[in-house]
């Protein structure tokens, strides 16, 4: 089986930007786009296993609503028509949410998400849920219960994780757009390891209602595309304040939009985090990015060294507090209400199904943090470990505040290396944790973070992202610095990277 | 279950109380979503993503509970945080949906207060440890055991209307020196707790109804020592009766215990009215780990100092003072006033007067017919069923000579047995006094000739035996006569 | 500080999944491992360091005591994995309410 590349006039080859025009402008019917998406993922999704479910029906209906709306000159959002994948971790009422588990296999939402709320209101198509790593906890997707999501890069390779199925999707041309969740780098990870797009906003930005909660104090819905600008618009549609989810910033978003639309880095200040590169980070990915560095240099930015000298317990502390909130987070999974029930015999007692249950129903990953996380919070424990991870996490905090006084964003290359083997480091944890070093400390401090692809790694052909970090509520810097980027790179490649995607089936 | 007799228990052992008291507030929301609290609704009826704690959803802090925490807080005399924040109580347990409570740990809303009781004239000062913030659960119903009851039961079914419902909890401090009067300093203390939120009107604080629960905690130590004693904490503790009555027998129980030289497990007990014990919980091998955390889909409460002093503005009368006054002018004497505190009918008592009756004649109907009927049926005498404005009405009917006291009796009987207001039971049971003359002669004349003895005595100068025809004539008329009117009769005929 | 099997046991009663011999073979090491690796955190001298818990100092975030919305009844209950009476039946409950 072969993936097919699109031809360039292809519907499916447009970015969000384009389609919603064409659509406004009735060139293209709503309708017409969401079946064409459609048609690519029974062509390929087989293959590809983005997708946890596809809502066919009710997309093509609502893409009919949308097109019903244009004809009669009514007000349509900027994204109207074009579709896109939600992961399968926020709610969608009437669509099974499972979070990649088995313990919410066919779990029905009885209410959306704010996020998709929004995504609704603003007249876009949700073509249907994409896969994760179960409950968002790790970097590969291999740990969905419903089988790996595989890289359209190298389909024995990972997508990157816990959103693979949301960065795949886009990369593979299933969806224009989609919207991950980012804990701990499940935004900009896969993003940079598929070639594509993906922005972690603000912790505050969007709205957490609706999103299964992993690890509340890290969790952010966030944009994944195939371009800067495509990101921004869909950022700018969910992201601001929530009334339903009080950590929720009370603040006008940032303007990402313009600041994707400028792409002017002149003047700038940028910082590249010191700790963030050297031993363990693939001689490919340290090129491109140092590529890059001096690709901004040329185009009117200041490049200076900053040093975050607490990075170094940023992986330590963040598996700390994730496990802790999560152990709390997971409790309510516990058969009584709603999800998987095991073993109710009529004379087991309800803790012993509440507890064979979610043996049953978690995979190791989620249990191992769990039993982390309840050890990290009992007491006796409790001041060592997860008291002692939220001070390091003031310590982040400061270096960045000192960095962010120094440079007006920060880089680094996103994750230390390209796509890996699916199955190569399912049983080391440690080293499946590693993917993360790069993307960690921006949850932990909260500040706005996105990845941008720079490239091939010269030694596989495997994409290669950048992270651009800013100060809390500075989301559109990132915007700014990306789309500079972008616009100079694909301008020295004759095009997107994307472009170079192989033929699927083939293997590095 | 072994007991010591209360006289020696107390000889020998000096009782430490400590109360928890669970208010459940009058918000029209529940603590962090927009659901109802109204009580009675049909099961799940009201309950959403957030209260039934489905995947996704998040709590909203409703700014009323925050309030009137505050407000209680003030009014027990406790300094208000300046900044706090929810925790959550990890643990597992059906009627928690999350399977964890969002609580306040270390960092509570309100701290560091006291409050006074008045019992027998003598003022009790108790600490307040801390007032906090949190919500309730949703309730199960066991299916299958005896008596409803958790043990041997083979499953049950859980409502959740009331999970999410504000919680305030309000911890004393240890409370010493009350000795043989701790049952009663415990009933004190709550009845005063109930008295004050009432009057703060942030509750409906109806211990039957569960909107005000209370656990106490019992230890005992050696008269003459200062370390505490094991404690035991006795729950299902649902009247102001129980409340009595539960730290007397506790006292007596643990009593037995120390001295047959045992030790007094710490342990959670179960409190019966009917049978007037307490049994043993589950027992648990190692105290259970709550793994406290800070809440963090919450933020931090920082109440300004301004918003806590406009609201130290609405508090109402410190009870103490409040009970000055209305002692002032009811004029009871100090005996009197001891008695309507000790029997917890202040407030009604003050509801009747506002409702027209006279202080006195208040007084008589609480503390004699509405608290024998109490006793009897044991219950706290706001629920023998009879409310404050009816007793008023009773009152009124028997000074405008509609009824007289005896046939007063009656018609509590039937207001309480449901019959309807005190007027529809008298015209219903026909209790109206008689004042047809003619009706009086004829009963009068009748008691004339049947005891002629009597009327000796009389006509010889005992006016006193006269009561025995009196006696007679009311007997006749079914208690339905004014007895002085049928005194004048009956001296007038004989002469 | 090695975790032993044993004590991977008791967190698992706490978290309440019933893990099986194997699993818990499997587990003790690698948690052990982890438990390593981030114990490194204590490496930081962090004494007079104030814990963060939210990027942004937000405080005071209330909602106005007034109704919303109930969801339905039958649409909760039939996600149940037993309803009856109208409420979510569930098996007997050894515990006591804490």
């Amino acid at each position: 089986m072969t993936l097919r590349q699109p031809e360039a006039s292809e519907i499916i080859r447009q970015t969000a930007v384009d389609l919603a025009v064409k659509i406004k402008s009735r060139e293209l019917s709503a309708v017409e786009v969401t079946r064409a998406h459609l048609d690519r993922i029974d062509e390929i999704d087989g293959e590809i296993h983005a997708f946890l479910y596809v809502d066919q029906e009710r997309a093509l209906a609502s893409a009919s609503r949308v097109d019903a709306k244009i004809t009669a000159g009514e007000a349509v959002g900027p994204l109207a028509g074009v579709p896109l994948a939600l992961k399968d971790i926020l709610t969608y009422a009437g669509a099974p949410t499972t979070c990649g588990s088995k313990i919410l296999e066919g779990w029905l939402p009885p209410y959306d998400a704010t996020v998709t709320r929004r995504l609704l209101d603003h007249d876009m198509v949700i073509l249907g849920k994409t896969n994760l790593d179960e409950f968002a906890m790790g970097s590969s997707t291999e740990n969905s219960a419903f089988g790996p999501t595989r890289n359209p890069w190298d389909i024995s390779r990972i997508p990157g994780g816990s959103g693979g199925g949301s960065s795949a999707a886009v990369a593979a041309y299933e969806a224009p757009l989609a919207i991950g969740t980012d804990t701990g780098g499940s935004i900009r990870q896969p993003a940079a390891v598929t070639g594509t797009v993906g922005v972690k906003p603000t912790y505050g930005g969007s709205s957490r209602y609706g999103l299964v909660a992993l690890a509340s104090s890290l969790d952010q819905p966030g944009p994944c595309a195939r371009t800067v600008l495509d990101a921004a618009l869909l950022h700018q549609i969910i992201a601001g304040h929530d009334p339903c989810d009080s950590t929720s910033i009370d603040q006008p978003v940032p303007d990402v939009v313009r600041a994707a639309r400028s792409a002017d880095v002149s003047g700038m200040k940028i910082g590249v985090v010191r700790e963030l590169g050297g031993e363990g980070y693939a001689p490919g990915v340290e090129q491109r990015f140092g590529e890059a560095v001096e690709l901004l240099a040329s185009l009117g930015a200041e490049i200076i060294e900053v040093s975050c000298p607490h990075f170094v317990y940023a992986l330590p502390a963040y598996y700390l507090i994730l496990p802790a909130e999560c152990s709390s987070n997971l409790a309510k999974f516990d058969a009584m209400r709603y999800g998987l029930r095991v073993g109710d015999d009529g004379v087991a007692s309800a803790e012993q199904v509440m507890a064979m249950t979610r043996e049953a129903g978690f995979g190791a990953e989620v249990k191992r943090r769990i039993i982390i996380g309840t050890y990290a919070l009992s007491s006796g424990y409790y001041e060592a470990y997860y008291g002692q991870a939220q001070k390091v996490r003031t310590l982040i905090s400061r270096d960045f505040d000192n960095a962010f006084s120094q440079a007006d964003v920060l880089i680094s290359p996103s994750t230390p290396i390209t796509a890996f083997k699916i199955g190569e480091k399912v049983n080391d944890p440690l080293a499946m944790y590693m993917n993360d070093l790069c993307t960690i400390p921006s949850n932990l401090a909260g500040n706005a973070s996105g990845s941008f692809p720079v490239g091939l790694a010269a030694e596989d052909g495997l994409p290669v992202g950048l992270q651009v970090m800013a100060p809390p509520l500075a989301d559109d810097r990132v915007y700014r610095v990306g789309a500079a980027l972008e616009a100079a790179l694909e301008s020295a490649w004759g095009g997107p990277l994307l472009d170079r995607l192989p033929e699927l089936g083939s293997v590095r | 279950m072994t007991v010591l007799p209360y006289e020696e228990a107390l000889a020998a052992y000096d009782p430490v109380l400590g109360l928890e008291v669970h208010v459940e507030l009058n918000t029209v929301s529940k603590m962090f979503c927009g659901c109802s609290t109204a009580f009675g609704a049909e099961p799940n009826t009201q309950v959403c993503a957030v209260c039934l704690g489905l995947p996704g959803s998040l709590p909203v802090v409703n700014a009323k509970a925050v309030e009137s925490a505050i407000r209680i807080g003030l009014a027990l005399n406790c300094t208000i945080a300046e900044w706090c924040r929810f925790a959550r109580k990890n643990y597992f347990y059906p009627d928690m949906p999350k399977n964890y409570q969002i609580s306040q740990y270390d960092e509570p809303i309100a701290y560091d207060g006291w409050t006074e009781v008045v019992l027998d004239e003598q003022v009790y000062r108790i600490g307040i440890e801390r007032a906090h913030m949190e919500e309730d659960t949703g309730k199960s119903l066991h299916v299958g055991g005896l008596t409803g009851r958790i043990h041997g039961a083979d499953y049950s079914l859980l409502d959740y209307n009331r999970s999410g419902v504000p919680l305030i909890e309000i911890v004393t401090k240890p409370i010493e020196g009350t000795g043989a009067k701790a049952p009663q300093v415990a009933r004190a203390y709550v009845t005063m707790l109930r008295d004050l939120l009432q009057a703060l009107g942030v509750s409906d604080v109806r211990m039957e109804q569960g909107s005000l629960r209370c656990d106490a905690n019992v230890s005992l130590r050696p008269v003459g020592t200062s370390p505490f004693g094991t404690r035991t904490e006795t729950k299902n503790v649902n009247s102001l009766r129980s409340v009595e009555r539960a730290v007397r027998y506790e006292i007596t129980r643990q009593a037995a215990v120390l001295t047959g030289s045992g030790r007094v497990i710490q342990e959670t007990r179960h409190w019966h009215e009917d049978s007037g014990i307490t049994t043993p919980g589950r027992s648990k091998e190692t105290a259970e780990d709550y793994r406290y955390f800070p809440e963090p889909d919450l933020v931090p409460i920082a109440p300004s100092r301004e918003w806590v002093e406009e609201l130290r503005a609405t508090l109402p009368e410190p009870p103490a003072a409040k009970l000055n006054r209305v002692s002032a002018e009811w004029g009871f004497t100090d005996l009197e006033m001891r008695d309507v505190i000790s029997a917890g009918a202040v407030n009604a008592i003050e509801a009747t007067v506002a409702a027209g009756a006279s202080p006195q004649s208040a007084r008589k109907w609480w503390l004699t017919e509405i608290a024998r009927r109490a006793n009897e049926a044991g219950v706290d005498l706001e629920n023998v069923g009879v409310t404050p404005q009816q007793v008023a009405e009773i009152q009124a009917l028997v000074e405008n000579g509609t009824i007289n006291d005896k046939l007063a009796r009656q018609v509590f009987e039937g207001v309480i047995a449901g019959e309807g207001s005190p007027a529809e039971v008298v015209a219903a049971r026909g209790l109206a006094i008689v004042s047809d003359e003619g009706a009086l002669a004829a009963a009068v004349d009748e008691a004339i000739n049947a005891n002629p003895d009597v009327v000796d005595k009389i006509k010889s100068g005992k006016v006193q035996a006269a009561g025995a025809l009196i006696g007679s004539v009311m007997k006749q008329m079914r208690g339905q006569a004014d007895a002085a009117r049928v005194r004048e009769m009956i001296l007038e005929k004989i002469g | 500080m090695a975790l032993t099997a044993e004590d991977v046991a008791s967190l698992a009663r706490l978290a309440r999944i019933e893990l099986t011999d194997a699993e818990l073979e499997i587990l003790a090491p690698q948690l052990d491992v982890i438990l390593e690796s981030v114990a490194r955190v204590s490496e930081v001298a962090a004494q007079d360091i104030p814990p963060t818990s939210h990027a942004l100092p937000l405080t005071n975030v209330f909602r106005e005591d007034e109704l919303r919305p109930s969801l339905p009844r039958e649409q909760l209950l039939a996600a149940a994995p037993a309803a009856e009476q109208m409420r979510f039946r569930v098996p007997r409950i050894l515990g006591e309410e804490a």
